[in-house]
């Protein structure tokens, strides 16, 4: 395993109170793998890539362990291996490079920090790492900034400065929610290419389950703070087994399907200061029995690779008779 | 870019025909006959009154002393000081040095201290450090010059007798002497300069190090100082470049005050003397250079813009 996060927990002090934000969250990635790690805004996701970055404010309170490459990422750790073997992409492609230096200087910035390069080597090998990330006459724009290129390739430009010094781990956090669809699909196929040549792991978080389908390895569902099923991508989609991801899987449109409204879950994430004492998500579930609402359940293996944090579980057969 | 430089030069025309009129204009408003001021011990003899008056054209419709004025400025000719008998352009030339000097080195401390206060203050926001910063900025902004000034002659000169009270060396006479005779007005001068751009660096740093490209930058492995100084200051600038030219135009034109407490023989007394005299050539000239320097920095302002700011460059 590459990445190996072991029931993290990250707390927030607000002025309401403590706010849980991660609650015991268990993840893996392999060598060439991409976890995807599915949920709604505020169920954590981004909050568990930031800590593993150690990119979190000093007033974030982390417990539990992150193990990268067989090694705890202690704080020391993280700041040395930042943008080195552990690399990070955000959702805003638009806002993410700085205004104020050019395209090459910031790919070039992650080299001279991790590989000791001298300032014209480090460029020279940024122009190259831009056009691994297929950005047409590189040398000439590496020499813009980031003004003058349109969103998908400022999103290429963060992919390169990304894998610039060929990180172990790749945490890509919403990569291309930002972007027209025809773009969202070059960049995805982009990283996947950039992956099978490199082994880099990938923890692919995102909202969008047909990102998922076509290409995590793996799938993790988080809902409030928690993963509650952790299964491989097509079985997931062919037997979920968790009432959210039931939930969710129906609220994706289908094409076919016509001109039917989109399927939704009723009622809101619950407040993450006061969480429910029992499953975060049997307030919504149909599904819920009193046992739901009195204790929560911890995730549960249905196979040897397939897990669900569900009381009621496995729900198939519930769904199957129904 | 040359097609913009055509077009910021087209709008300076206007703008000075405008300051040239008012500058004329409103002098005709203060009180005061300069014939009687000239005239002296003979005020009271109306014959050399009209001979003055006519000598210096004083009794002509003002439409005509204005265009009179004014063409001759076009071509370089400022007119003659009534009292000191000097052309004008010379005794600017003459001054001009000595504000700069001293505006350059308010400027200088200026920047020293109120860029790194705002730095300071604005990566540790909410914390004693920043608390201290602000209330030296807000004694800055808010201390009255002359006081400031009277305090530090009181200090340095009379019980230390470290500096000179009074009085200007040029740079090329001495210039140890000339740095020594300049420090204290350079440094009145420049912490009010200080604490304004201590403030604005402050607020743009905390915009800057909030936005997205911070998070790049650390995500990088970039360290934590290079963000602060590369990274976020970079930005952080744009906004106080533009300040610290208008702010440096105050200091060439306002010294007026400070000048006349440190006896320095620079544009402000040069323009309060004349003002006091009604000599009205000099007035309008220092006046008029007063306003081609600042339109002039506004045009610099502009340029070091685009300079720090690649999103200006190809517009």
């Amino acid at each position: 395993m590459v990445l190996a996060i072991d029931d993290l927990t990250v707390e927030f002090a607000t002025d309401r109170g403590t706010l849980r934000a991660v609650d015991g969250v268990s993840l893996a990635v392999a060598s060439g793998k991409t976890l995807a790690v599915v949920g709604e805004s505020g169920s954590g996701k981004s909050v568990t890539a930031l800590a593993t970055m150690g990119l979190l404010p000093g007033s974030a309170r982390i417990g539990g362990r992150i193990v990268l490459d067989g090694e705890p990422l202690t704080p020391e750790r993280q700041r040395a291996l930042r943008g080195g073997a552990m690399a990070m992409i955000f959702q805003e492609p638009m806002t993410s490079l700085n205004p104020a230096f050019t395209a090459g200087e910031q790919v070039a910035e992650a080299l001279r920090i991790h590989r000791n390069l001298p300032p014209r080597a480090a460029f020279d090998a940024a122009i190259a790492m831009l056009e691994r990330v297929r950005i047409p006459d590189a040398a000439r724009r590496a020499r813009q900034y980031p003004h003058q290129f349109s969103g998908g390739m400022r999103q290429r430009v963060m992919i390169a400065i990304a894998l610039a010094c060929a990180p172990r781990l790749l945490l890509a956090d919403e990569p291309t929610t930002a972007l027209d669809v025809t773009v969202q699909a070059q960049i995805l196929a982009l990283l996947d290419t950039l992956k099978r040549e490199t082994g880099t792991a990938v923890v692919l978080i995102t909202h969008d389950l047909g990102v998922v389908a076509d290409h995590a390895d793996d799938v993790a569902v988080m809902y409030a703070g928690r993963v509650v099923e952790r299964a491989p991508a097509a079985r997931l989609f062919a037997q979920p087994e968790h009432p959210y991801t039931v939930g969710l899987l129906g609220a994706v449109p289908k094409l076919a399907g016509g001109a039917g409204r989109l399927a939704s879950i009723a009622g809101t994430v619950p407040d993450m200061r006061n969480p429910p004492a029992g499953c975060r998500f049997a307030p919504r579930c149909p599904f819920a029995i009193s046992r739901c609402i009195a204790e929560q359940p911890p995730l549960i293996p249905i196979t040897a690779d397939h897990a669900t944090a569900c009381w009621r579980a496995p729900l198939s057969q519930i769904l199957e008779a129904a | 870019m040359l097609r913009w430089l055509a077009r910021r030069f087209a709008q300076i025309i206007p703008t000075l025909i405008v300051l040239s009129v008012l500058i004329f204009g409103l002098q005709q408003l203060m009180p005061g006959d300069p014939a009687l001021i000239l005239a002296g011990e003979e005020r009271g003899d109306p014959m050399v009154l009209a001979q003055i008056r006519a000598e210096l054209r004083l009794d002509r419709p003002l439409p005509e002393q204005y265009l009179n004025w004014i063409g001759n400025v076009l071509v370089g000719d400022f007119g003659f000081s009534w009292r000191i008998r000097e052309p004008v352009a010379k005794l600017i030339l003459q001054k001009l040095p000595v504000t700069f000097q001293l505006a350059s080195m308010a400027f200088i401390i200026a920047v020293l201290i109120g860029v790194p206060a705002g730095i300071l203050s604005a990566t540790r926001r909410d914390t004693p450090t920043d608390w201290i910063a602000n209330g030296i900025a807000l004694f800055g902004i808010s201390m009255p010059n002359f006081w400031l000034g009277i305090m530090m002659i009181l200090l340095f000169s009379v019980e230390l007798g470290w500096l000179p009270p009074s009085g200007y060396v040029s740079l090329t006479e001495d210039f140890w002497e000339s740095i020594a005779t300049t420090i204290m007005p350079a440094f009145v001068l420049g912490t009010g300069v200080a604490g304004v751009l201590m403030r604005h660096t402050r607020a743009a740093m905390l915009g800057a190090l909030a936005q997205d490209y911070v998070r790049t930058a650390r995500a990088k492995g970039v360290a934590e100082r290079v963000v602060v100084w590369k990274h976020a200051l970079r930005n952080a600038l744009i906004p106080v470049v533009t300040l610290g030219t208008i702010e440096f135009g105050r200091l060439l034109a306002g010294a007026v005050l400070t000048e006349q407490i440190f006896t320095i023989p620079g544009f402000g007394k040069l323009i309060v003397d004349a003002v006091f005299n009604r000599d009205y050539p000099v007035v309008q000239g220092v006046v008029l250079a007063t306003a081609l320097i600042f339109v002039a920095l506004s045009l610099v302002a502009d340029l070091l813009y685009m300079a720090v700011n690649p999103r200006m460059r190809q517009a």
